[in-house]
């Protein structure tokens, strides 16, 4: 059953630009601005692929636990990175040590069950399945934290005054924020799950279309694609958990007085 | 016995940025101390630092004998509870939010009989099942004045709790909170611009202003 991939000719993968051309035109023709950024996002694609199979190509010839290591500090890293960014406002120090531990924590746990128990594949380090199920886990994850945190930032901002009149009642700070410290879990729960939802029948999940079209049977590809699909869910729940868990004490200072600028203002 | 305990509060030196300086100032038990002077002076200041909200650059506030920072904050505002000046609804109908201080507070939520009593009390005439986002401005303080009632707290720390009232529902409402707080030994302290109240109702009154160059 098994047959070779179709390897796409240089001129014909060339060829598939033209429909990048034909994407210029249109907008251009509706004079909407976006000329520049479809060329430059084209490029960036087309040369961060490249630079990844080229990098992807080097470590599978040449495992290494070392490396793969590396890949990994660096995934986390670009991911902790990515969720400041996204998050705009000033962090506090405090509230960003607990993003990077969620982060790393949420992600290890996760990725360490399914390597080493669910998928079991060895070595450990096996690159061809660690880099891209690490992959999954931490990106996923980056986005469950990052729409946690926002939520969560802009409520507590809004809702100063909810919170602050529960405090002069006597409210413990964790009742007194359980309202939006939920919601906000909810919101970075919600997309993994929903994405549940409609697997198989709205879309194929890249991955599993990736393993179909490299000639795996599509029953061992649902089966890789259950397995990750729990795995990130997994992941994104246990990051984002820790980060609102740990992430709302830093509004607080230690006479449960409420810090809505995080610990920028004395 | 400590010869302070007689006050309940006890202000010395207190700094505030440069919004509160107090030199001194001492707040008696069960008496209602009304807090007046213009906008903007410290006042709602004042009474968060009373409920350990905020906390002073410099000085001290002693409550009952000790330092509100040998107190745990918690279990400190479950004694001297803040009505603050906005009041705060909770999701929810009236019975929850009349219900909410307790439980916030972690004491044992009451029966319909006792809230039904409670709104009574504040004038307000809703079912419990009402939900609070129908309700007027004026309502709403006086629900939020009902809530802390019933949590039965020693000292009342009132921020404006009638400001968006008339002045026959203020009175009615005064009287029936005076006359409770005064039977039940509580002690009130109360941040009001109402001309009446402090003259009707105060044992003792305060007068806070901007602090200017030459403090008293």
């Amino acid at each position: 059953m098994k047959q070779e991939v179709i390897n796409i000719e240089f001129w014909r993968l060339s060829a598939a630009y033209l429909f990048v051309l034909i994407l210029i035109l249109l907008v251009k023709k509706r004079e909407i601005k976006r000329e520049k950024l479809i060329v430059l996002s084209t490029a960036r694609m087309t040369i961060q692929l490249v630079l990844v199979g080229y990098i992807l190509m080097y470590i599978f010839k040449n495992p290494s636990p070392w490396i793969v290591l590396l890949v990994l500090c660096f995934m986390e890293s670009f991911a902790v990175y990515n969720i400041f960014k996204q998050l705009h406002k000033p962090l506090s120090k405090k509230l960003k040590l607990v993003i990077v531990l969620s982060m790393v924590i949420g992600s290890l746990v996760s990725l360490l069950y399914f390597n080493l128990i669910v998928i079991h594949f060895k070595p450990w380090y096996e690159p061809q399945y660690f880099i891209p199920i690490a992959g999954m886990f931490i990106g996923n994850s980056m986005i469950g934290i990052t729409l946690g945190m926002k939520e969560m930032i802009e409520n507590f901002a809004t809702q100063k005054n909810l919170i602050e009149g529960a405090l002069m009642l006597g409210a413990k700070p964790d009742a007194a924020t359980k309202p939006i410290v939920n919601s906000a879990f909810d919101s970075a729960i919600l997309p993994t799950i929903n994405n549940m939802v409609g697997m198989g029948i709205v879309f194929l999940p890249g991955m599993m279309t990736g393993q179909i079209l490299a000639g795996t049977s599509p029953l061992v590809a649902i089966e890789y694609q259950i397995v990750i699909l729990i795995g990130i869910a997994g992941s994104v729940g246990i990051s984002s958990f820790l980060s609102l868990q740990f992430g709302y004490k830093t509004f607080f200072n230690d006479r449960f007085q409420f810090i809505p600028q995080n610990g920028k203002e004395k | 016995m400590k010869k302070g305990l007689f006050y309940m509060f006890h202000i010395k030196n207190l700094r505030y940025k440069d919004i509160l300086y107090i030199d001194k100032l001492k707040i008696e038990e069960k008496q209602v101390t009304c807090i007046i002077g213009q906008s903007g002076g410290g006042k709602t200041t004042l009474l968060k630092m009373l409920n350990h909200m905020l906390s002073p650059d410099q000085g001290e506030i002693v409550y009952k004998g000790r330092s509100l920072f040998e107190w745990n904050p918690i279990a400190l505002r479950r004694e001297v509870v803040m009505l603050s000046q906005q009041p705060v609804m909770f999701e929810g109908n009236i019975r929850e939010n009349l219900n909410f201080g307790r439980i916030l507070s972690e004491k044992e939520p009451l029966d319909d009989e006792k809230l039904k009593e409670a709104l009574k009390f504040v004038c307000l005439q809703k079912k419990l099942e009402d939900d609070v986002e129908q309700l007027s401005g004026g309502e709403k303080q006086r629900l939020a004045l009902a809530r802390i009632f019933l949590m039965d707290p020693e000292v009342f720390l009132l921020d404006e709790p009638t400001s968006a009232l008339d002045k026959g529902t203020e009175e009615k409402i005064m009287d029936a909170f005076i006359r409770y707080s005064k039977e039940k030994e509580k002690t009130v302290i109360m941040v009001t611009h109402s001309d009446t109240i402090p003259k009707t109702y105060a044992d003792k009154v305060i007068t806070i202003n901007k602090p200017t160059g030459d403090n008293q």
